[in-house]
This record gives structure tokens, sequence and C-alpha cells, in this order.
């Protein structure tokens, strides 16, 4: 162990700072890292600042921090992915003129190659996973009837542990190097043998605890929609996003062990000298490769999935029909959870087994095609004869069933491991998975980030905005990310810093341009956060229903109450709510009025979320003392957390009257608006009835 | 305590006043869900072991490493260990004496105590035979699969600890009850993993090393 060559702070010194390199010997390639870590530092100053100028510590503390609300700890979780978002972004700009100024770039190898790996990691990670189960937080639960998700605290917990993974992130680019071996941090490269430094140490430790988190989430969202559905609903009465959250959480509980085995194993070797994937003394780097990708393939579908699933609210929704083939959709979700552990070894075709094992991953990785296609179909049948409104989530939808069909064919021609065999490792396939994560999932965050805003916040983005947004973020992905898939063709090898042919130079110009359009997409994206604050008063919807919803999370008040329910419906068909309008159930007076028990304020999530953060950098930079420490204090407070007695409070009947009574009065004197005038400062959030 | 009035078939009309996380239903099937996550965790380390049985790199194997003496307590302590945390929850069931069940807890946490005991006897053995991790990637393999096992008796022994304290704390309510139920499903989970680990590892380290 090489605990003992290092001081009392470890490996940690004045050179580890970010900035005492740019000091030392300033170039364009430093200057860029500096003000990554300058941004890093100002922001978090900014941000304390605030807080403390308008004096919302308090505030911050008692309705957030502690919070166990699931609606809350949504939010939480997409505020955070949005954070990640930008980072993740601004480092893809910054790669993309890197290959337009090639040959003569502006960063040196090593810095390029931290930049694809942070990308990648906290683009995966960081941004999707947070941003999905953020969503899923919010809606799920009001979708199926609870009151809360099974376990409130832990959901916390799962929280904290990601959250502090993303500042350990953060943290990398003020203090040390991050790994240079990409998303995936194959060894024996990463091993301690080729990257002695910290980099992939941060790495390790921000995939160990973030994938915790991330399959502590999955048990938790398995039991909410096993054990907690409200009366009356049944499985197949769940909306279609809840079904696809379902085989989300399940794939969560399944593929993350994997993660953190393959993650774990690469530490031992790093810290303790063990051998599993070295090149010497019976290392095996190959388990590392089957174990990341058994995690890494349905890691793809867990992202997808619930992004199919608000693509199916959404078309049902704007398009004001019943969504076709719904029992289809779910078996053909089911499906690909299946297949989806069935295909990870075509992420190494090349690495030398027989063809007949090729062939049979190939066919299974084909396979997956057969219920996506199914599932496109369906959504298209959905639209067919509907009312459709291009409101933005549609036009998000819209452009998701044209483009991640575009990346499912590429997808498929992949998957012939001869045709693998020419592109593997090329920009083609860079081209791919961005073609189906960008339409697939980040169009289906997006989706729904402008679908459930109002219910979460009480008034509508700006929908002009939002379009726009959507359509710069079409033509921004197309002009970045089609030309890779030529540039592949022509042999460019993925993750190269610079390149000396100069065939390959006018796509990666486009590409660049096609960033900054991407650049552009983004902008629109705060602009239209910015005005929809704005311009609130006009935009709210207090009776809670602004897009004539279909399923339960519209039946309630906006923003939602902290109980979701007075009195928990009684679900009687699919698109309950939908049912409740028409047949005149919605909008009663419930028959009596009962106390509601909800849980207490919690602060172990924060205590979590500072102290993982000081074990991941203790552990990082070899600080032993402070790693014993603060382990003890995870422990501690866990175990003191368990001796709480009172972890209820109750919300009492008068009060739950007193709202109840306030919100029907509203609903009395609202004006019903039709669909013409969803984008109107009419439009209150109650729907007229339109047969 | 009676499990089966509070529980909820899918679908049917729930208390309202019941928060989901101590309704006992919820509680005990999340609880298997979280084993079969670990269950998984413990599969892949399993699914790297055998990939790694022959990668010895010229240091000892497992005919030269092993101690079945020490083996066969070891399995006999925890597999006593099951039996007592049974009779425990029946205990439990019956709404014995506190005494009583206390009793059979105590003797279910010396039985793991003793079998980390002579696990790590084992270990600092093997050591002085030249089987430490950095040896081989046997060793390595060997060395994340057992100790992960043992790190889970230690955390289920330590769970242990804080229930006792519990008992006295908070009394024999419905919290720690379901508590003390997660727990003895926990403890029955390792003593499988163990019959797993001595079939596979040590089992087949005799048969094949």
């Amino acid at each position: 162990m090489s605990a003992t060559e290092h001081g009392w702070l470890g490996k940690l010194s004045w050179e580890s700072l970010v900035f005492s390199n740019f000091l030392e010997s300033p170039s364009i390639n430093e200057a860029v890292a500096s003000a990554a870590g300058s941004l890093v530092i100002l922001a978090s100053i900014a941000i304390l600042g605030l807080l403390t100028w308008y004096r919302l510590w308090g505030p911050l503390w008692r309705d957030w921090l502690t919070s166990t609300d699931h609606k809350k700890i949504g939010i939480m979780y997409i505020v955070f992915a949005i954070v990640m978002l930008v980072r993740g972004l601004l480092e893809g700009m910054v790669m993309r003129a890197q290959q337009a100024a090639a040959p003569d770039g502006f960063l040196h190898a090593d810095h390029f190659a931290q930049l694809f790996s942070t990308h990648g990691t906290i683009m995966v990670f960081f941004v999707a996973v947070p941003f999905l189960v953020g969503l899923i937080n919010f809606a799920m639960p009001l979708q199926i009837g609870a009151r809360d998700v099974a376990f409130p605290v832990l959901n916390q917990i799962s929280l904290a542990v990601t959250v502090s993974s993303g500042i350990l992130l953060m943290v990398s680019l003020v203090v040390g190097q991050f790994s240079t071996g990409g998303w995936s941090a194959y060894p024996p490269y990463t091993g301690g043998d080729f990257s002695p430094g910290v980099g992939p140490d941060y790495w390790i430790w921000a995939i160990v605890f973030s994938g915790a988190g991330t399959t502590l989430t999955g048990i938790n969202f398995t039991v909410t929609v096993y054990k907690c559905r409200g009366p009356g609903m049944h499985l197949f009465r769940m909306p279609l996003f809840c079904w696809t959250v379902l085989c989300a959480s399940i794939l969560m509980i399944f593929a993350m062990p994997p993660l953190s085995v393959a993650a774990l194993m690469l530490g031992l070797d790093r810290y303790l000298d063990f051998h599993f994937f070295t090149n010497d003394l019976g290392g095996n780097m190959m388990n590392y490769a089957n174990l990341f990708w058994l995690f890494g393939h349905p890691e793809v579908y867990l992202l997808v999935l619930p992004a199919y699933g608000i693509f199916s609210e959404v078309f049902s929704t704007y398009s004001a029909k019943t969504l076709y083939g719904y029992k289809s959709l779910v078996i053909a979700t089911m499906c690909i959870a299946i297949l989806s552990f069935t295909v990870w070894l075509h992420h190494f075709f090349t690495m030398g087994q027989s063809p007949t094992i090729n062939i049979a991953f190939g066919i299974a990785t084909m396979l997956i095609a057969v219920p996506t296609g199914v599932k496109v179909y369906d959504w298209m049948a959905t639209m067919y004869r509907g009312r459709i409104r291009f409101t933005t989530p549609m036009v998000y939808a819209i452009g998701f069933l044209i483009l991640f069909v575009i990346g499912g064919l590429s997808g498929v021609i992949l998957a012939n491991p001869t045709v693998d065999f020419q592109v593997h490792n090329t920009l083609f396939l860079v081209a791919h998975f961005h073609n189906v994560l960008i339409p697939g999932v980040l169009f289906g965050i997006l989706a729904g980030y402008n679908y459930w805003f109002p219910k979460a916040f009480g008034f509508r983005l700006n929908d002009k905005l939002g379009r726009l947004s959507a359509y710069l973020w079409f033509a921004g992905f197309m002009l970045t990310f089609f030309p890779l898939y030529v540039a592949g063709l022509l042999g460019m090898p993925r993750r190269s810093f610079t390149y000396a042919d100069l065939t390959f130079k006018p796509y990666m110009i486009v590409a660049f341009i096609g960033a900054m359009v991407v650049l552009a997409a983004l902008i629109t994206l705060v602009v239209q956060f910015l005005v929809s604050i704005r311009d609130r008063h006009k935009t709210r919807v207090p009776v809670g229903d602004p897009w004539d919803g279909r399923s339960l999370e519209w039946a309630s008040p906006a923003p939602v109450p902290a109980y979701n329910f007075v009195e928990l419906p009684t679900v009687t068909d699919r698109d309950e709510f939908s049912e409740a309008k028409e047949h005149g159930r919605a909008y009663q007076r419930p028959k009596n009025y009962r106390d509601i028990e909800l849980p207490k304020n919690n602060p172990l999530g924060f205590i979590l979320c500072v102290t993982s953060g000081i074990l991941m950098f203790a552990l990082v930079w070899y600080i032993w003392w402070l790693a014993l420490i603060s382990a003890l204090a995870i422990l501690i407070a866990v175990i003191a957390s368990t001796f709480r007695k009172e972890t209820e409070y109750i919300i009492p009947a008068s009060q739950l009257e007193k709202d109840t009574e306030a919100w029907l009065a509203l609903v009395e004197k609202s004006e019903a608006v039709s669909r013409d005038l969803e984008d109107s400062p009419r439009n209150v959030g109650y729907s007229k009835l339109e047969l | 305590m009676n499990l089966s009035s509070s529980s909820k078939s899918p679908g049917s009309i729930g208390n309202a006043h019941e928060a989901a996380h101590r309704d006992p239903a919820v509680v005990i099937f999340g609880f298997w869900v979280f084993m079969m996550s670990d269950l998984i965790f413990f599969g892949v380390v399993f699914a790297i072991y055998i990939t790694m049985v022959g990668a010895t790199a010229g240091g000892p194997g497992p005919k030269e490493l092993f101690d079945f003496g020490s083996l066969f307590a070891q399995t006999m302590l925890l597999l006593t260990s099951s039996l007592t945390v049974g009779i425990a929850t029946v205990t439990m069931r019956h709404e014995r004496s506190r005494a009583s069940f206390l009793f059979w807890v105590v003797i279910t946490l010396l039985l793991g105590i003793g079998f980390l005991t002579l696990e790590l006897y084992d270990f600092s053995e093997m050591a002085s035979k030249g089987g430490v991790p950095s040896r081989s990637g046997y060793l390595s393999a060997f060395f994340g699969l057992v100790p992960l096992h043992g790190l889970h008796v230690t955390f289920g022994c330590l769970w242990m600890l804080v229930l006792i304290a519990q008992v006295f704390t908070m009394g024999m309510g419905q919290v720690v009850k379901l508590r003390f139920l997660r727990l003895a499903l926990f403890w029955h989970f390792l003593d499988l993993i163990w019959i797993g680990i001595f079939s596979i590892v040590y089992f087949g380290g005799w048969v094949y090393g």
C-alpha cells in the first residue's frame, strides 16, 4: 500500500490546484482548464452569496434540503441534472472546437482525453440518470395515486449520494486531473501502472457512490409501483410511463451491481495492489469489459425506456386520444428490458471470440429493433386521426420519432459483426450513440420538463421559446452528428485530439457549427425559463390541468400539495382522469376529510451528502485519517437516524378541508378553456370537455 | 404483530392513514428486492472468481492454502446461527418474553463473531503461506469474494447490536419487530451465500485445485 509515502494531506499539494499549472506554464490549454476551474469556484461563491443576500438559507434547509417529499426530491434531482448538463455541453463544445481547429488545435492530448472522459461520465451518470429519476420521482407517485414513494428517506439518501458524486466531479476541475480513460475507464490503461495519478480514482468513487444511489432508487421505485398503487389502480390501468418506470427500475436493480463490482475491483487493483485486470500475474482485463457492458447495455435502456414513457404520455395527451396499442406497448417495454441483458457483447465484437458468439449477440441485438418498431408504430397510430396540437413536448416527440429511427437503423447496421469490425472505434459509433441518446433520452427529458413544469410550479413555460429551443436542438443535433457518420465511415478514429488527414476537416467544421447551434438551443432554454418566470402571473394554472391531461397527476391543484390527494382516488379505468372528467367525477368534494400522516423532514440526506463527499475526496487523495473519520460519521449518522421515534407528522382534516374548499371554489369560478386557447392567459388549468 | 391483516393486495383499498413506509408488506417486500440486487452483486463476483480459478500465476492455489478443519467449523457456526436466528423469530412471533428473544439474538451474534474470528484467522494463515491478493489474479478473486461475505456478516452483527440497543430504548414495537424480521432474512441470505462459497470456492478448490 502506498499510504505511507504521503504526508497528512495525502497526495494533495499546491501543484494539485489547476491554477498552479497555468501560473507556471501559461498556454491556451492551461487557460481553458483554469477558466473551467474558476467558473466552478465563482459559480459556487455566487450561489452562496445570493442565498445569503436573499436570506434563503432557512427556507432552503426547511423546504428542500431536509424534505422527504418525492416532488421536491424530484425537482432537486432535475436542478442538479441541469447544472451538470451545462457543464457536459460546454465540454462537448470545446471538443468540437478542438477537432475543427485540428491539426492546429489548442488543447493537449491529455486535456482532450479528460474532456471526453468527463463528458461521457457526466452525460450518462449525472445528466440522463438524475434528470429521469427526477421526473419519475415527481410524476410516478402522482400517476399511480400514491402519497409518496415507498421509502421517502431512502429517496433522500439516493439524491444525496448522487449529488455528492457530482460535486466530486466538479471538484476535479479545480483540484488535480480527471481520468483520461473515457467514460468506460477500461483497464489496464486506467490501472495503477499506466494511470498513476488521481484521475481514475475520481471516476471510481463517483461511479461507486452514484451507482449505489441509483440502485437504491431502483428498489424504491419498484416497490412503489408494486405496493403503493392507489385503490383500483391495477397494473394494466397504470399510465404507460409507470410501466416504463417499472422496467427501468428493474434494470437498475439488476444492471447497477456489475458496474459497482467493476469499479470496486478496479479500485482494489489501484489501491491495494490486487490483480483483477492487470497485465501481469493472471489479471484479465476482458473481465472488466464484460462487467462494464453487462451494466452498460441495460443502462442504455434504463435511460431510454422512461423517455419512451414520457413520449407515450405526450403523444396521447396532445393528440387528445387514448394511447393506441397500450398492451402491445407494455409487452414491447418488457421485451426490451429482458433483451437488453442479452446483447452486451456487441460492445466488443473485436475482442477475438468465435464468430458463432458474435453472430448470436448480433442477432440478439437486431431483435431489439422489433419491439422498438412496435412502439414507433403504436405512437404513430396514436396520432392518427387525433387532434394534434404542436406544443413544445409534441414537437420534441415528433422530432424524436423521426431522428430516433435513424439512430436505431444505424444501430442495426452496427449489430452486424462484419460491419462492426470496419467501423469499430470510429466516429461512426459516436454518431450512432449520440443519435439514439439525444433524440431518445434528451428530447424525452426536455419534453417531460415542458410537460410537467406547470404541475410542479403552477405556471406554464413559454411555448414559443420552447418550440424554438426544440427546433434548434434538432438542427444542432443533425449538423453536429450526421457529419460524424461520414467521418467515421472514412475511418476517423473516435477520441482523437488531432488528425493529419485533412479529408476529415470539412466534416469537423460542420460539426462545430452544429455544436454552436446546440449552444444556442441551450441558451434559448435558459431564456425560456427566465421569460416564463417573468410572465408567470399570466400563465398560472392553479386548477391544475392545463393540457386536458388523461392521468391522475392532473387531478390535483398545481403546484401539488404535499399530501398529493386529499382522498386517494378510486380508479376504475385506464386514462382515469379523462374518464372522471367525462363522467362528471372530477373536481368532487371528498365524502369526508380525514387526517393525513406524512413523513417528517429528515436531515439524514444532507448529512450523508456532505460526509460521503468528504469520504470520496479523502479516498481520491489518499488522506486516510479523513476517510476514516467521514466513514465513521456516515455510519453513526445512519445508526442514529434509526433511533428517531417521531418520524411522521399529521396534516389535520381541517387544513385539508380549507385547502380543498378554496380549490373547488377556484374551479367553480374558472373558465373552462378549449384546446385552441391552451397557450393563452385564459388557460388557468381548467380544461373544457371536448368530445 | 399480525402481518396478514395490514398487508394489502395490489389494487385493493389501502388504509389512507398508513404511510407506505410503515406498512409491513411494503417494508418486507422492499427488503426482498434489495436482497435480489445484492444477490446479483454476489453472482457477478462469483462469476469473476470462476473465470480466474486457474490464474494462480505460479503462486499458491487452493490445495496449499485452505484449512478444511477450520472451514468445517465456520460452516457449522454459521448454519447454527441460522437456526438460532430462526428460533429468535419464532419467540418474537409468539410474543414470548423479551429475555428469551434477546437470549437467542445474543447467541446468534456470538456465533457470527465466532465465524468472523475463524475467518480472519484463516486469512492470516493464508497470508503466512504467501496467499495474499497481490500475489495473483486467482488470489485477488478469492479475496474479492470471501471477505465480501465476511463484510456482510460484520454488517449483520453490527445491525444486531443496534437492534439489541433498540429493544431497550424503543421497546418491542412494530418498528423494531419489522427490523428484526429483515435482519433474520438477511442472515439466512448470508447463509445461502456461504453455501455457495463453500461449494464453489472451497469444495471446488478441493476437487480441482
